[in-house]
């Protein structure tokens, strides 16, 4: 009986042992990886925006300034102000999500061609920034791509502006870059969700006579809802860092210097490290301040929904006990009648 | 009767607006690259004397893209990129199936934390953070070497792991339960029933994170600048500057680089959708 326990007991505990011993191992790695390259540097980032230092001041000759690099970061002109340039990107980010949304639903019924299509839009995702840079330093400039395209439908050359930089039109090319870049992804995902909507709700609402807008309104976009919140979020939260297109196609002149690129240029061609941390840390607070808005936001949403669902379930219970009543008052019938009969 | 004939003038249109805005919305998506396929077949004086989308004479030109490899030395770009991604891929999808299967399958304190952690490391945009990241790998003395970037791309990527958390979730327990019936010990388990089940989530991310790897140019021109670690998407930056306006020169450079991830794309686009829309789920 003890040897038995025991054995158990051994049993436990070398399950157990085993148990931990590869949590630790199948962790350890990846913690020290996203400690060494992300909370680290976080946290440096944190200290060096209260010094004035370059990568290669020695630790000991920083000067520590207190908060004057945030000062710097909201009176400069070239920081802050930098920021006012993702209202473009954010206005991009609408017309690419209401775009891939559109060819994702007309892509998600049967279409001739429909995957050559798909492919065509997406793939200009899978370029790499760089390349996206010379391709469009190309496509803009004067007289070549673009202006051909315009000028066979009849607008002359004269008429058509300095794509990249003219600071009125500059910004929208840009920004018409990168939604030609990501419209295919958003694209794919949300045909993504699409496929996963009953497609019984269709033939319903065909025989009820929804037309194909009424459908679009009423059956999918409630059912794909989680995933384009999801992804007016993220189009805010990347408009507010919108990097990649001024940084590899004009380099940030003429006006198209976003905050990142005005950052990364401080940083690195400037070597202000300690104002580019505190703007990086500016911009992150930000960024968690809007997403913490976003998530009570959608735990709003949810809450209604869950709200809609507790009456429904209440309804449900409602009828389901009306039900049992009348069940009830029939079979009480049945019985006194029966009652009654074998009375009689 | 007239109602019917109504009706189908309505789908009429539909139609035609459909494969009008598919046509064109294509067309707007391919016409920057064919831009770039049409120049860089042609010669110098081609390039200068006709209009950028006139084709060019001869389609078999290819001796801009024979300069445009050998200017930007990208042979050794290719091999740059083979041992990153090969070394990255490696690295990363046995740290990410094992982080997976931990979280997926133990319950122990910290495995929200764990979760959390990587899901906040997400909201941090990276080029804030190579700001200091930079000073980390210069205090390492992991810049300008080949490893070093190789170590800092392994750097878990959140995307992958909750493609691989999501995978595991449709692996029975009972899986697992009947192998320790049989003996079985958590690595035998991980080694011998999870990654060989989790093979199609292994080549989804594979593809995803092969491709952005690839395409990586920032990180790499921080940190590989050297000319011979250059890998092939920085290998692009020999043309800026004095080379700038070669167009016909740096299209083709521009082709070379992207022709591996169309190939890629075009025999696993399956799996680059479906990872594209596992991945988006994270939230």
């Amino acid at each position: 009986m003890a040897t038995a326990l025991e054995k158990t007991k051994c049993w436990i505990r070398s399950r157990k042992g085993q148990q931990v011993l590869i949590c630790v191992g199948f962790t350890v790695i990846p913690l020290f990886l996203l400690f060494l390259f992300t909370y680290l540097p976080f946290g440096e980032m944190v200290k060096f925006s209260f010094y004035k230092m370059k990568y290669s001041t020695p630790v000991d000759r920083r000067t520590f300034v207190g908060l004057k690099n945030y000062f710097d970061v909201f009176h400069r002109k070239d920081c802050f102000g930098a920021l006012t340039l993702s209202l473009y990107y954010c206005v991009g980010a609408i017309i690419q999500l209401v775009l891939a949304l559109y060819l994702a639903t007309v892509l998600s019924f049967k279409v001739k061609g429909g995957n050559l299509f798909k492919g065509l839009m997406f793939f200009p995702y899978l370029i790499s920034g760089i390349a996206i840079g010379f391709i469009f330093k190309f496509f803009y400039t004067r007289g070549f791509v673009l202006d051909t395209i315009l000028t066979t439908f009849g607008l002359s050359i004269e008429q058509l502006p300095y794509w990249l930089k003219d600071q009125s039109v500059n910004n929208w090319s840009l920004v018409a870059t990168s939604v030609w870049r990501y419209f295919g992804q958003n694209m794919v995902l949300f045909i993504g969700a699409i496929m996963s909507v009953d497609s019984e709700l269709y033939e319903a609402a065909q025989l009820d006579g929804a037309n194909k807008f009424q459908q679009f309104w009423h059956i999918i976009l409630p059912s794909i809802k989680t995933i384009v919140t999801l992804n007016v979020i993220l189009s805010i939260t990347g408009s507010l860092s919108a990097f990649e297109q001024p940084f590899v196609i004009t380099g940030g002149a003429n006006g198209t210097g976003t905050y990142f690129v005005v950052m990364n240029e401080i940083a690195h061609v400037s070597q202000k490290v300690g104002l580019a941390s505190a703007m990086a840390v500016v911009l992150l607070l930000i960024i968690f301040g809007c997403t913490i808005l976003q998530k009570l936001f959608f735990k709003y949403i949810f809450r209604d929904a869950e709200s809609e669902d507790e009456s429904y379930a209440a309804k449900k219970a409602r009828i389901k006990a009306e039900k049992a009543k009348a069940k009830a008052l029939r079979a009480e019938k049945k019985a006194t009648t029966s009652v009654m009969q074998e009375g009689v | 009767m007239e109602r019917k004939a109504h009706i189908r003038l309505d789908e009429v249109f539909l139609t035609f607006l459909k494969y009008f805005s598919l046509i064109f919305f294509g067309f707007v998506a391919v016409i920057p690259v064919i831009s770039c396929v049409i120049t860089a077949f042609k010669t110098q004086e081609e390039y200068q004397s006709t209009n950028v989308m006139t084709l060019p004479e001869n389609w078999l030109n290819f001796d801009n893209f024979i300069k445009a490899f050998t200017t930007a030395n990208m042979g050794r770009a290719f091999l740059n990129s083979l041992l990153v991604m090969v070394f990255v891929l490696l690295v990363s999808i046995i740290v990410g199936t094992q982080l997976a299967y931990v979280l997926n399958r133990f319950q122990f304190p910290g495995n929200r934390l764990i979760r959390n952690l990587f899901l906040f490391a997400s909201l941090l945009p990276g080029v804030a953070m190579q700001v200091t990241v930079y000073n980390i790998m210069s205090s390492l003395g992991l810049i300008n070497h080949l490893y070093g970037y190789i170590f800092m791309m392994c750097g878990t990527d959140v995307i992958s792991i909750y493609i691989f958390i999501q995978f595991m979730e449709n692996i029975p327990i009972s899986l697992d339960e009947s192998a320790i019936i049989d003996g079985a010990s958590y690595w035998t388990i991980y080694w011998k029933v999870m990654l060989p089940l989790l093979r199609p989530a292994i080549v989804t991310s594979c593809i995803l994170k092969g491709v952005g790897v690839y395409n990586e140019y920032y990180a790499a021109n921080l940190y590989l600048q050297d000319q011979s670690l250059h890998t092939i998407a920085t290998s692009l930056y020999t043309f800026v500057g004095p080379m700038g306006s070669q167009y016909n020169l740096i299209c083709a450079g521009v082709i070379i680089s992207l022709l591996p991830a169309l190939i890629v794309f075009i025999l696993f686009q399956k799996q680059i959708y479906s990872g594209i829309t596992a991945g988006a789920v994270k939230g």
